[in-house]
C-alpha cells in the first residue's frame, strides 16, 4: 500500500538522507553547477591574487577553446582512445568470457581471478610498470616481439605508437571487468535455446551468431558504454607514462588538458570551459546509448 | 561499531591540525628541489647549532613538480616559510603577491653575514629585481654551456671549441662526418626550451615585444637563431630525441654517440661520478659560441625567497644570510655541484683550481635574463612544444614560430589588459 | 577424440591468455627484487639473478614511503567507514521510508551519475581552499563521504527486506533509527561488505583528486607518491617496481580475500534496469 507515510517517517527520512545528500550536494552538485559559472570568467592566477582582476567573459572561453589546436588534439586523442579502446576491450572481454564460460573449461574460478586481477590494481602503479615494459631497449614487450621477428618499436617516444600503447594498456587493465559483466549476460541465456540448436545440428559458429550475439547485445551496449565513458576520462596514464601528453601531444587527453590548464597554469576559467565540454560529450554519448537501447527493445 | 566511529572522528580531528612544535623551538619550513633538496639538509645541523632556538624542516620536491607545487601552495594557502625559487619564476610569484620584498632586510644586513649586491654577478642579481624591488637572494647560479669530448674534437681537427656559430657548425659537421649515420655531433633534447631561447637571446631577440605584451618569435632576430637550431636536427647533427627517450645521457656520451651536450654545472659532478674512469680526462667545458663571437647564456640559478604568509620571516632571513655566506656557499658547492652565487666563494681553491669551472666563470660574466613576465613558464613550455613540431617535420619553421606567437599573444592577453588598465589608472587626472 | 582436442586447445588458449595477463604483474614483483641496474639490461631479464630486499629498504628508510602507506590506509579506511554508514542510511531511506518527492529525488541522483567527477574539481578546489581544507586528510575524505553508486546499491538490496518485518518493528514502537540499525543493517550485511570492499579499493586507487588537493609529500597517498617518485627516479627501475608492489599489494590481497563480494557488487552495478 503506497501512502504518503507518516510525518515521523518523513522526518526520519530527512535525517537519514541529510549526511549523504548533504555531502553529495555540497561537494559535488554545487561545484558542478559552479563550473558553468566559472567558465564564463577569466579567473586565473591574477584572480587568485586579487579577485578584482577577474572579468566576466561570456562565451569567450568557449570560443578560444574551439580555436585551440591543442584542445582539438586532446579531443581527437580522447575519442580515438574511447572509440577504439572501448570496442577492443569488449571484444577481448567477449573472447575471454566465451573461453572461461565454455562447457569444456576447467579451473574456471582460477582463470577468472587472473583475468580480473589487473582491474583492481592501482592504475598509477601499473602505468609505472608498463612504462618500463614499453622501453625500446630494456622493455619486455619489444623483447617478446623480437622473438617473432618484429623490430623494436619506440612505444612511448614515437608519436604514431604512443596512443596505441595507451590503448593496449587500457585493454589489458579493463577487459576483466567487462568479461565479468558479459559472463553475467551469458548466464542469462536459457540453455534450452542451445539444446534445440544442437538438436537441429547447428555448429558452434551458428550458435554464436544466432543465439549468443543477439541475446548479448543489450549487455554489449551496457558494457561498451560503461567502458567508453570510463575511457573518456583518461588522465593517469598519460600523466605518468608520457609526463604531460607527449610525444608531440599524441597522448594528450581532454582531462589532462584540463588539469594542465587549471592546476598547472591556473587558467581556471578556461579549464572550467574544458570541463564543461567534457561533460557535454559524455552526456551526448550516454544519451546515444539510451536511444540505441530503446531501439533495441522493440 | 559506534566506538570505532568515535575513535575515528577523534583521530580525524587530530589529523586536521598538524605541524605544531612540541618543544617550543621555532621550526622553519624550507622547500628545496631535486638534488639541492637532498643535500641542503646537511647544512642544517650547523645552522641549528648557531641558532639554538631554531629548527629547519626541509621538504624535498622533484624539479618536475616544483613550479606547480609552489603555485598550488600559494593558491591553497599552504606556502612554506621560504623556498628555493628558480629565478625565472620570480616575476610570477612576485606578481601574485606571494613573495616578501627584501630591500629593507638587505639594507639592514650587517656583518658577519652581510648580504650585499656587489657580492653577486650583476646579470644574476638582476633576475631577482622586479619593478625596482628585490624578491630573492641568489643562492646558486646556473647557466648552460657546452660539455664536449676533447678526443672526438681532436679527431675532427679541433683543439678548442669555436667561438662563432659558423665555425661551431663546421666543427659539428666534421664530427658527424667521422662518426657516421648512427651517431651525432650534439645532443639537444627536443623537450627543452633553454637552448633555442639562449640562441635567440644571443642573436639579439627580445623574445617578447610591447613591454612584454606580445610574442616576438616570428621576428627576424629569433627566426635566424631558430633556423640555426632547427638546421642542427635537419642535417642530422642532433638526434630528434627528448629527455624522455634518453633518460641517461652518460652512457651515450661515454660511448661517443654524441660529442657535445649543452647542460649545467650539476653535470660536472655527475660526469665525474657516472662516466667510467678512462673517460675522465676526455671531457671539458667551454662557453657558448655566439653569432659573431662569444655569446650570452641564460642567467639561470635559484634564489631563496621568503613567502608573504610566513609568520617567521625574521628567522627565515637568518637562514638566508647563513646560506649566502661564503663558507656555506663553498660547502654547498662541494655537496651539490651548484655554483656559488656569492662571488667571494669562487676564490676558494676547490673552485679556482677546477678546470671545467673556468668556462662557467667566464660565461657568468655574459648572462642575460629571460623576460620578466609572470607567464614566462607557460610561454617557455610553448616554445619547445612548437619547436618540436618543426623538428619532427610537422611544420616549417615559419609556421611553427607563427603558431608560437599566436599562442604567446593569447597567453599574454590578460597581462595586456592589466597593463592597459594600470596605464589608464595613471592617466586619470 | 574431437572433444579432447577442443579441450586441450581451449585450455592452451586460456593458459596463454593467463600468462599474458599475469606477466606484467609477475615482472613487477620480480624486478622489485633485482639488484640495482639489473632491470636496465638488454635483453631484459625476467628473473632476478640474486634476490635482494634493498629496494624496499630504500623506499622505507630513505624515501619514507611508510608515511604514505599510512596515509593511504588512513584515508581509505576513513572514507570506507563513513561512506558505508552514510550510503546505507540514504539507500535504506530511499528503499523503505516514505516521504514526499522520494522517487523524483532518486531519479535526479541517478541522472547525476553520468557527470564525470573531473567536472567538479576546479570549483571544488576553490571551495576547499576557502574552507582551509587544502592539503589535509579531510580535503580528500570529503569527496568520498557519500557516493551515488553506493546509495543505489544499498537501495537495490534494501528493497528485498520484507516490508512486514519493518511494520512489525514499528508497531512495537521502535524508532526508525532502531529499525535501521538493528533490523535492516544485519540483513544487509552482504551488500555492506560489497560496498566496503568497492569503496576501499576505489579510494585506495584514487589518483587525480589526491594529486590536486595534497601538496605536502608527508600527506601524499601511495599513488601520488609513486607518480612523484617516477618523475624523479626514472632511471631506478627496480626501485620504482618496489614502489608499485607496495601500492598494489594491499588491494590485490583484499580482492583475493573478498572476490565474491566485490564481483557481486560489480554485477549489481552493471544491471541497473
Amino acid at each position: 500500500m503506497k501512502g504518503a507515510g507518516t510525518r515521523a517517517e518523513a522526518r526520519a527520512a530527512f535525517l537519514f538522507l541529510a549526511p549523504a545528500l548533504g555531502a553529495i550536494g555540497l561537494f559535488f552538485m554545487v561545484p558542478v553547477a559552479a563550473v558553468l559559472l566559472l567558465s564564463f570568467t577569466d579567473f586565473d592566477i591574477y584572480g587568485l591574487a586579487d579577485s578584482g582582476n577577474t572579468r566576466f567573459m561570456g562565451l569567450a572561453n568557449y570560443l578560444t577553446l574551439l580555436r585551440s589546436d591543442l584542445f582539438w588534439e586532446a579531443l581527437g586523442n580522447t575519442l580515438i582512445y574511447a572509440l577504439v579502446g572501448g570496442p577492443l576491450t569488449v571484444a577481448m572481454a567477449l573472447a575471454a568470457a566465451l573461453l572461461v564460460d565454455s562447457r569444456l573449461a576447467r579451473f574456471k574460478g582460477l582463470f577468472r581471478t587472473i583475468y580480473f586481477a589487473p582491474v583492481v590494481t592501482t592504475l598509477v602503479a601499473v602505468a609505472v610498470v608498463w612504462r618500463y615494459l614499453y622501453h625500446p631497449r630494456f622493455g619486455l614487450l619489444n623483447s617478446v616481439l623480437g622473438w617473432v621477428g618484429i623490430g623494436p618499436i619506440d612505444w612511448l617516444g614515437d608519436p604514431r605508437w604512443a596512443l596505441p600503447a595507451m590503448i593496449l594498456l587500457a585493454v589489458w587493465k579493463n577487459f576483466g571487468y567487462a568479461m565479468i559483466l558479459i559472463i553475467g549476460g551469458l548466464q542469462t541465456i536459457p540453455p534450452q535455446l542451445y539444446e534445440s540448436a544442437r538438436i537441429d545440428g547447428a555448429g558452434w559458429w551458428r550458435e554464436f551468431r544466432h543465439i549468443t550475439l543477439p541475446m548479448l547485445s543489450p549487455t554489449f551496449l551496457l558494457v561498451g558504454v560503461i567502458t567508453a565513458v570510463g575511457y573518456f576520462q583518461i588522465f593517469a596514464e598519460p600523466y605518468v607514462m608520457t609526463r604531460g601528453g607527449g610525444p608531440l601531444n599524441a597522448t594528450l587527453s581532454v582531462v589532462l588538458f584540463m588539469y594542465k590548464e587549471g592546476f598547472r597554469w591556473w587558467n581556471m576559467g578556461f579549464a572550467a570551459a574544458v570541463a564543461f565540454v567534457l561533460f557535454l560529450v559524455i552526456l551526448a554519448f550516454t544519451a546515444l546509448h539510451f536511444w540505441l537501447q530503446r531501439g533495441n527493445r522493440e | 561499531m559506534p566506538k570505532v566511529l568515535g575513535l575515528l572522528l577523534l583521530a580525524l580531528t587530530l589529523a586536521g591540525c598538524g605541524g605544531r612544535d612540541g618543544d617550543g623551538r621555532v621550526t622553519l619550513e624550507l622547500w628545496a628541489f631535486g638534488r639541492e633538496g637532498e643535500v641542503v639538509q646537511e647544512l642544517m645541523p650547523e645552522f641549528e647549532r648557531l641558532h639554538p632556538d631554531l629548527r629547519v624542516r626541509v621538504q624535498q620536491v622533484p624539479w618536475t613538480a616544483a613550479h606547480e607545487k609552489l603555485l598550488t601552495a600559494f593558491v591553497g594557502e599552504a606556502t612554506p616559510d621560504l623556498a628555493q625559487v628558480g629565478n625565472t619564476w620570480i616575476p610570477e610569484l612576485a606578481a601574485i603577491g606571494a613573495l616578501e620584498p627584501l630591500d629593507a632586510r638587505i639594507a639592514g644586513s650587517s656583518a658577519p653575514s652581510k648580504i650585499a649586491t656587489n657580492d653577486h654577478f650583476p646579470g644574476i642579481w638582476d633576475t631577482n629585481v622586479i619593478d625596482g624591488e628585490v624578491y630573492g637572494i641568489p643562492w646558486y647560479v646556473d647557466t648552460r654551456l657546452i660539455f664536449y669530448r676533447r678526443d672526438l674534437l681532436a679527431e675532427a681537427g679541433y683543439t678548442e671549441l669555436p667561438r662563432t656559430w659558423a665555425e661551431w657548425r663546421r666543427m659539428m659537421e666534421a664530427i658527424k662526418a667521422r662518426s657516421g649515420p648512427k651517431r651525432f655531433a650534439i645532443f639537444l633534447p627536443t623537450d627543452e626550451w633553454q637552448q633555442p631561447v639562449a640562441l635567440g637571446l644571443q642573436n639579439g631577440s627580445p623574445l617578447l615585444s610591447d613591454g612584454g605584451g606580445r610574442g616576438a618569435f616570428s621576428e627576424p632576430a629569433f627566426r635566424e637563431a631558430f633556423d640555426f637550431y632547427l638546421g642542427l636536427y635537419r642535417d642530422g647533427l642532433a638526434p630528434a630525441a627528448g629527455n624522455n627517450q634518453i633518460a641517461n645521457v652518460y652512457q651515450p656520451f661515454a660511448a661517443g654517440d654524441f660529442a657535445l651536450y649543452i647542460t649545467g654545472p650539476w653535470n660536472i659532478g655527475e660526469f665525474r661520478r657516472r662516466l667510467p674512469p678512462e673517460m675522465q680526462d676526455r671531457w671539458m667545458t667551454a662557453p657558448l659560441p655566439g653569432p659573431e663571437g662569444p655569446g650570452v647564456a641564460l642567467a639561470g640559478g635559484a634564489s631563496l625567497s621568503i613567502f608573504q604568509r610566513s609568520e617567521k620571516k625574521d628567522a627565515a632571513w637568518k637562514l638566508i644570510e647563513y646560506l649566502s655566506a661564503p663558507e656555506q656557499q663553498i660547502r654547498f658547492y662541494e655537496l651539490s655541484g651548484d655554483l656559488p652565487a656569492n662571488r667571494h666563494a669562487w676564490n676558494d681553491p676547490s673552485l679556482a683550481n677546477d678546470p671545467p669551472l673556468r668556462a662557467f666563470w667566464e660565461q657568468l660574466q655574459r648572462v642575460a635574463p629571460t623576460p620578466k613576465v609572470p607567464e614566462w613558464e607557460q610561454i617557455a613550455t610553448k616554445v619547445y612544444e612548437h619547436a618540436e613540431t618543426a623538428i619532427r617535420g610537422r611544420a616549417t619553421s615559419e609556421q611553427a614560430l607563427a603558431a608560437l606567437d599566436r599562442d604567446v599573444d593569447r597567453i599574454l592577453e590578460k597581462r595586456r589588459f592589466l597593463l592597459s588598465r594600470r596605464a589608464e589608472g595613471r592617466a586619470e587626472p | 577424440m574431437k572433444r579432447t582436442v577442443s579441450s586441450v586447445l581451449l585450455h592452451a588458449v586460456l593458459l596463454l591468455l593467463a600468462v599474458a595477463t599475469a606477466a606484467p604483474l609477475v615482472w613487477m614483483v620480480s624486478a622489485s627484487l633485482m639488484p640495482q641496474g639489473q632491470a636496465n639490461t638488454e635483453p631484459p631479464p625476467f628473473f632476478p639473478s640474486a634476490v635482494t630486499w634493498d629496494n624496499y629498504r630504500e623506499l622505507f628508510d630513505r624515501l619514507d614511503l611508510g608515511r604514505q602507506l599510512f596515509n593511504s590506509f588512513f584515508i581509505a579506511t576513513s572514507i570506507t567507514l563513513i561512506s558505508t554508514l552514510f550510503n546505507s542510511m540514504a539507500g535504506y531511506a530511499f528503499a523503505r521510508l516514505r516521504f514526499p518527492g522520494r522517487d523524483r529525488i532518486f531519479a535526479i541522483l541517478l541522472a547525476a551519475m553520468v557527470i564525470p567527477s573531473q567536472v567538479s574539481m576546479l570549483p571544488l578546489f576553490l571551495l576547499l581552499k576557502n574552507l582551509g581544507l587544502i592539503n589535509t586528510y579531510w580535503g580528500v575524505i570529503v569527496t568520498g563521504m557519500a557516493t551515488i553508486l553506493g546509495i543505489f546499491l544499498m537501495r537495490q538490496y534494501a528493497l528485498s527486506v520484507p516490508e512486514e518485518l519493518l511494520d512489525a518493528a514499528r508497531m512495537d514502537g521502535a524508532s526508525e533509527w532502531r529499525i535501521y540499525w538493528s533490523v535492516v543493517l544485519p540483513l544487509c550485511r552482504p551488500v555492506l561488505v560489497t560496498l566496503a570492499v568497492l569503496t576501499f579499493l576505489t579510494t585506495w586507487n584514487d589518483f587525480m583528486w589526491p594529486l590536486i588537493v595534497l601538496t605536502d609529500e608527508s600527506r601524499y597517498t601511495l599513488p601520488v607518491a609513486l607518480a612523484n617518485l617516477s618523475g624523479e627516479h626514472v632511471q631506478d627501475t627496480e626501485l620504482m617496481m618496489a614502489g608499485a608492489v607496495v601500492t598494489v599489494f594491499p588491494v590485490l590481497l583484499l580482492f583475493l580475500a573478498l572476490q565474491r563480494q566485490y564481483i557481486a557488487g560489480i554485477m549489481m552495478g552493471g544491471v541497473k534496469e
